[in-house]
């Protein structure tokens, strides 16, 4: 078992991206029972936009250090992404409310086609490369690698859970956010507005998805039109894992999903005798979904149950 | 006469049976003759022909997702999965892939064998697939479905090490044709001196279990085991007051849904005579689900016509956009495929939005979706104010 320590750092890393975007899923299935099947798309395009700026940036040769032109990158992409997640919301979910369960689901299916084939026709089929701007340092720990910028995904990503949770836990719009997802009827009785709730949480989890969609893409140095897909079914996998529309939870299911993965991905070809190699690390999320749903539907912190009400 | 009058019935005819019947005659005798209008009217008829029999694979691919989402109401977004397992197995009993590990009497079985193993094996991956995830609500079982899709994809594209299952992404060559009656598939036929090109004859081939499975869909949803279904769709716990034993009808519709896949699956692996993990990706569930969307969820020429739509756009388009964008701009600036999954894509959302019943919806889902009260508030104003104006 050599690596281990290594393949911990990577599994800690993802997973903390996993559990940035599993919030998002989370939130809105908290307040409205329903998952959000564009939301991977939402960091897809968090991730190209900041992509694009700095390439524009450095190509009207702005003289900036690295980090800086990354912000800039981030302030950009983090409101189109917000301006999308509202919009998705207004256009598939809010009209059919009252419809049948099916229907929003559909709808969510096809603006997710419709965002993957706008990016593609905007930014082409092809891996884009994160532009090499920032300064990656490595330092050893006991014999794994860990980078300056993996460091720093871990941090941002904790301090970013620490403000949604001062948000929900401490603020007045979270005890409405609150107040919403327990009961939307008695919410809106006690003066809640519930639409600009609904219309906030996706707008919320939309900023954290574009700052999670921008992670990936400097932590794997590319991006591409249909990254949207996989890494929006693992984070879901994530916010059922730890018990879907519980904060803690998601962030729980997104660390111990990125780890499982990263282990299983680097022991896999051993364990197995080599039969099965590293080229199967996709299937964990998935195995991982199915074992849940199967034996734990509420998940490891989760404490509604996934049966039909 | 039921069939024909429902099929009559579709087309808006009433209940009269002579009627029915011209009409169905009239089709019979319009969808023999289609292929050699095709490939008589148009340089490119074969080519087209060619599209129609993808179109009738398609249409039986939509007939079975049909049954699952449209008459039982679960979601699956993996569906091509299904069709993934009938089109590798014929691959692997028909062609010299893995033919080294299988005993000779197991090689190239007759077609109805072949079709029969596919539909029972596609049914157990469905009965695997819906057994452990019936119980979950509808989002989620739409995500496991789509999970499984890929896993089932994954495994195709990594089977080739260590032993050489699938080939991976190369994908299998060299599969044989169908072999009927003595004659095979991929020969041409000389019929009352009439020269039969392949695509025709597969096309009479596939057009052959179209409608038998067109017939089976009819029949169940007509069944007992069909009104449980659209119950449970409705409201599965007073389907459960009612008696039905709903996991089991469930599970059901699953395998039902998977064996149809299966069968059409088959069949496109010996069309094609060549298959890869390409053909099966998620886009191919989604545009199938676009299908018995678009049409009408649960209505069986709905989702006929769906298919037919979604199956031949891309050939429209293809024929369309690219002389178009070539002439106006000089250059290709937008791949028809992508436009067209854009086009789908649109579609769905704004068919949920707009007509969620469709574009050809069975009148009592319309009436569900639409009720009648409206129009007959309408009505009734209308009668009142001439009543009123009347009695000025």
């Amino acid at each position: 078992m050599d690596h281990l320590l290594q393949h911990l750092i990577n599994g800690l890393v993802i997973g903390s991206v996993y559990a940035l975007i599993a919030l998002g899923y989370t939130m809105v299935y908290g307040i409205m029972q329903l998952i959000n099947f564009a939301h991977g798309e939402i960091v897809m395009i968090g991730a190209m936009v900041t992509i694009t700026c700095i390439n524009l940036l450095l190509g009207a040769n702005v003289a900036l250090p690295g980090i800086l032109l990354l912000t800039i990158g981030l302030a950009m992409a983090i409101p189109v992404s917000m301006a999308l997640g509202y919009g998705i919301e207004r256009v598939a979910y809010r009209p059919l409310r009252n419809a049948p369960r099916l229907a929003p689901l559909i709808t969510a299916i096809g603006l997710s086609i419709v965002l993957q084939q706008l990016a593609t026709l905007i930014w082409g089929r092809n891996y884009r490369p994160f532009p090499a701007i920032l300064d990656i340092k490595t330092f050893e720990i006991g014999g794994a690698v860990i980078t300056n910028l993996q460091i720093a995904i871990i941090v941002l990503a904790i301090l970013i859970m620490a403000a949604l949770f001062f948000l929900i836990e401490r603020s007045k719009l979270g005890r409405a956010m609150r107040a919403t997802a327990q009961n939307i009827d008695v919410a809106r009785l006690m003066g809640v507005n519930t639409n600009t709730i609904i219309s906030l949480t996706f707008v919320i989890g939309s900023a954290l998805g574009a700052v999670a969609g921008v992670m990936v893409a400097a932590n794997y140095d590319q991006a591409h039109a249909y990254m949207g897909f996989l890494i929006g079914l693992k984070a879901f996998t994530a916010a059922v894992l730890g018990g879907i529309g519980n904060l803690a939870g998601a962030v729980v299911g997104g660390l111990v999903l990125g780890i499982v993965e990263s282990l299983g991905a680097g022991y896999l070809s051993d364990l197995t005798g080599g039969v099965l190699t590293s080229s199967y690390k996709d299937i964990f999320a998935f195995a991982v979904l199915i074992l849940v749903l199967l034996f734990r539907p509420s998940g490891l912190l989760g404490e509604r149950v996934a049966e039909r009400a | 006469m039921t069939m024909a009058n429902t099929i009559a019935g579709w087309f808006g005819a009433g209940k009269d049976g002579q009627h029915a019947k011209l009409q169905l005659i009239l089709l019979s005798v319009f969808m023999l003759a289609l292929p050699f209008i095709l490939s008589g009217s148009f340089a490119s008829g074969n080519s087209w022909v060619r599209t129609i029999d993808f179109a009738l694979l398609y249409i039986m691919l939509a007939l079975g997702l049909n049954i699952v989402v449209g008459y039982a109401g679960l979601l699956d977004l993996g569906y091509i999965a299904f069709y993934a397992v009938g089109a590798y197995l014929y691959a692997f009993l028909n062609s010299p892939q893995i033919a080294a590990f299988l005993p000779v009497w197991m090689m190239n079985p007759p077609l109805l064998v072949m079709l029969l193993i596919a539909a029972v094996v596609a049914g157990c991956f469905g009965v695997m697939l819906g057994a452990p995830t019936l119980k979950l609500r509808g989002d989620y079982l739409a995500i496991v479905t789509l999970g499984f899709g890929e896993i089932i994809r994954i495994f195709m594209n990594n089977l080739d090490r260590p032993v050489n299952i699938t080939n991976g992404p190369q994908g299998i060559n060299n599969i044989e044709r169908v072999s009927l009656l003595g004659h095979e598939f991929g020969k041409p036929l000389e019929f009352f001196g009439v020269q039969i090109p392949m695509v025709h004859q597969y096309y009479y081939l596939i057009l052959a279990f179209c409608v038998l499975i067109i017939f089976v869909s009819i029949r169940l949803q007509r069944s007992r085991i069909g009104r449980a279904w659209v119950a449970i769709r409705e409201d599965e716990i007073a389907a459960a007051a009612m008696g039905i034993n709903t996991r089991n009808v469930k599970l059901l519709a699953f395998a039902m849904g998977a064996s149809f896949g299966g069968v059409s699956g088959s069949l496109f692996a010996s069309f094609q005579g060549f298959i890869s993990p390409e053909s099966f990706i998620l886009m191919e569930s989604v545009l199938v689900l676009c299908m018995v969307v678009l049409g009408g969820m649960g209505h069986i020429p709905g989702v006929i016509l769906g298919a037919i739509i979604v199956s031949i756009t891309p050939e429209a388009l293809r024929e369309v956009v690219n002389p178009l964008q070539d002439a106006l701009l000089g250059k290709r600036v937008v791949d028809p495929e992508n436009l067209r999954m854009l086009m789908f894509g649109l579609a769905m959302i704004i068919i949920m939005l707009l007509r969620p019943e469709g574009l050809w919806p069975s009148r009592r889902r319309k009436d569900e979706l639409h009720p009648a009260t409206k129009r007959i508030t309408k009505q009734e104003d209308a009668t009142l104010t001439e009543a009123e104006r009347e009695h000025e």
